[in-house]
């Protein structure tokens, strides 16, 4: 009884959470052009009509490039602090870790307009390298959250036998200890991109005028009406934001089946 | 010309001194075994051999060279770990042939060298595999081709052996000492485990919180133990507190309650000066339990009571009573071995005993 009860709330639950999904994803291919039920019938047009929308295609330029510029600094910055915290020994090491850390614990609302506040007090401008700067703040313990758990698990050892049979520790670090952490970085930077790449909220405090992400573009067209784009929008990002992360997991998998382990 | 020299090397972490002043010659081509219980210093020593480590004090050589200042990857040194450590992103003839990428060694060279390791070490087959397909002895075997296919002027190996069980254990030691001899490569070996070191060296340094006890052969470390402390760390041993008189030409009386007078030879007695306090070494292999009466010829006896009985296969622990010391005598079976409340006689041989100073 106990248990049925469970399993009905826990059903509900998930369908809660996953039925407007499934409903944005289904109406993104309606016919009808109300963004709305009753569907009227299958159709691409949503999907035809996105691609030649200039402003969100200009957007989604926007959001990739920013998303790739994010996860490239953030994975170098990332494993760079990771290096440091585990494998030598930093004064101080534990306060780095926690402030590194910090940006994921405090809400995104404070900390966009923590730097608003204090780019106003510096009295710089807005711009592009300071949004691609806030996103990597806001991504950066995310990167050395994964990189280090996964660097603290490759024994020193295997790095000791490397240097003692001739290698520098240069090409200790590229022969042995980069290629056993790589499904850690490749990890770190799927989710720098993906976490850049929804990004909404620090973004509207820090973007430039005139520069639009798909997340902000998508919030400043639903001021003017709700169109079935949006849907279709909707279901692209879906698509990237889950399958991206999918990918990833999957070349990590069968790397490690090759590897016997 | 000794491989490796070390000379009054002190390390110290902070305010601890894991290694006191510690000198030691390593002659070219032999087996050393660094000995002696958990902490007491071992791995510290390895890895500043190993170039791991910076001796906080003293000088280290390698064939004649300072290497104080050298770090690990110039030193020319095969090390293999307790636990492998493998490249498991790499293959097995990957994983062997990674220092020969880093000397100047021709492909076809080094592929014949990789065959040539893997064949010593008695598994030809394996080059396509990664580490995770295979057993803890093969890795422990890949571990040490890779370290010795490049020719190393030292091989440092760190309790490679214990991570294996009991069998496959024994089995390595036979096949380790017998590569080691195959290509002569001088040998650093560290071990807690006394029978490893007795089985495998050909020099047993014994050492204790941080200090040098002991260096000698196996049968002069085991036989006359210079301290308390390596008398009672290899094997089991009887010391019981004695007087020792003049020596008389080759022979030194020793004064034991219970035995009365023992003439030990005076090469038993290394450390003693002149006559005085000191103590009386015996071996439990050779305190022998014989029906009263029965006591061979030439020993000493006195009567003694079995108070517990360890059978151990082969052999049997015995722990007897002798006035008002316990002994422990380890002897073989021969027929049926003695009861719980026996009384026996106990009997040594002067010459199975060793002497030292009081208070070492
Ligand atoms: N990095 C370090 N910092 C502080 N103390 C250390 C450090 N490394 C080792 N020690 C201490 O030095 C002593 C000797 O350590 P070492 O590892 O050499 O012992 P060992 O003889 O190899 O013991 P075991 O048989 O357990 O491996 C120990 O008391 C240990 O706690
Ligand atoms: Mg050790």
């Amino acid at each position: 009884m106990g248990w049925n009860l469970i399993r009905t709330w826990t059903l509900l639950v998930y369908l809660f959470m996953f039925l407007p999904v499934a409903v944005v994803v289904l109406l993104s291919f309606n016919a009808s052009q109300f963004g709305s039920f009753p569907m009227t019938g299958f159709s691409l047009r949503w999907f035809i009509e996105l691609s030649q929308n200039e402003a969100i295609l200009r957007a989604f330029r926007t959001s990739i490039v920013l998303g790739l510029m994010t996860a490239t600094i953030s994975t170098t910055l990332g494993v760079l602090a990771s290096l440091a915290l585990v494998r030598y020994r930093v004064p101080g090491a534990n306060v780095i870790s926690t402030l590194l850390i910090a940006p994921i614990l405090v809400p995104e609302v404070v900390l966009a307009v923590a730097l608003l506040l204090f780019l106003n007090f510096m009295s710089i401008n807005k711009s592009f390298t300071l949004l691609l700067a806030g996103h990597v703040i806001f991504t950066l313990p995310f990167v050395i959250l994964v990189v280090q758990a996964r660097l603290v698990s490759i024994r020193r050892d295997v790095e000791e036998a490397a240097m003692s049979l001739g290698a520098s520790p240069r090409q200790t670090f590229f022969q042995i200890t980069l290629p056993l952490m790589l499904p850690a970085v490749l990890a770190g930077a799927l989710f720098a991109f993906t976490i850049s790449f929804d990004d909404i909220t620090g973004t509207l405090f820090w973007k430039p005028g005139g520069v639009e992400t798909v997340p902000t573009q998508i919030f400043a067209m639903l001021r003017n009406s709700i169109s079935p784009e949006i849907n279709a929008l909707g279901t692209v990002m879906i698509l990237l934001t889950v399958g991206l992360p999918l990918l990833g997991l999957a070349i990590a998998r069968s790397a490690s089946t090759k590897r016997g382990s | 010309m000794s491989a490796v020299t070390l000379t009054d090397i002190v390390k110290r972490f902070g305010d601890f001194t894991a290694v006191h002043r510690m000198s030691l010659e390593i002659p070219e081509g032999s087996f050393l075994t660094l000995l002696g219980p958990s902490g007491c210093g071992k791995t510290t020593t390895l890895r500043m051999v190993a170039g791991l480590l910076d001796p906080t004090e003293g000088e280290i050589q390698i064939k004649g060279k300072h290497v104080t200042n050298v770090p690990i990857h110039k030193r020319n040194l095969g090390i293999v770990f307790q636990n492998y450590a493998l490249f498991p992103h790499k293959t097995v003839a990957d994983n062997v042939a990674f220092g020969l990428r880093y000397r100047d060694v021709s492909a076809e060279e080094a592929k014949r060298r990789v065959n040539e390791a893997l064949e010593l070490v008695q598994l030809p087959n394996v080059g396509d595999r990664y580490p995770k397909q295979l057993s803890g002895g093969q890795q422990q075997r890949i571990a040490l081709a890779r370290a010795i296919v490049i020719e190393p002027d030292v091989l440092l190996l760190d309790e490679p052996l214990s991570a294996l069980d009991a069998n496959l254990r024994e089995d390595m030691r036979v096949e380790l000492k017998r590569i080691q001899h195959r290509i002569g490569v001088t040998t650093i070996f560290v071990t807690h485990d006394q029978s490893e070191a007795l089985a495998m060296s050909d020099q047993i340094v014994v050492m204790s919180d941080g200090r040098v006890e002991q260096v000698g052969p196996p049968e002069e470390v085991y036989n006359t133990p210079s301290s308390e402390f390596v008398a009672n760390f290899l094997g089991a041993s009887n010391i019981l507190p004695a007087t020792a008189g003049q020596a008389s030409g080759d022979t030194l009386p020793i004064e034991v309650g219970g035995f009365g007078s023992i003439a030990i030879p005076r090469d038993r007695a290394p450390a003693l000066n002149g006559s005085g306090k000191a103590r009386l070494v015996v071996r439990a292999e050779k305190l022998l339990l014989t029906r009263p009466g029965d006591a061979p010829a030439g020993s000493i006896s006195v009567d003694g009571t079995v108070e517990t009985v360890d059978y151990q296969g082969q052999a049997v622990r015995y722990f007897v009573r002798v006035g008002d010391t316990q002994l422990q005598a380890i002897n073989m079976i021969d027929g049926r071995p003695f009861n719980e409340g026996d009384s026996v006689a106990v009997s040594l041989r002067p010459r199975d005993c060793a002497a030292l100073p009081e208070g070492t």
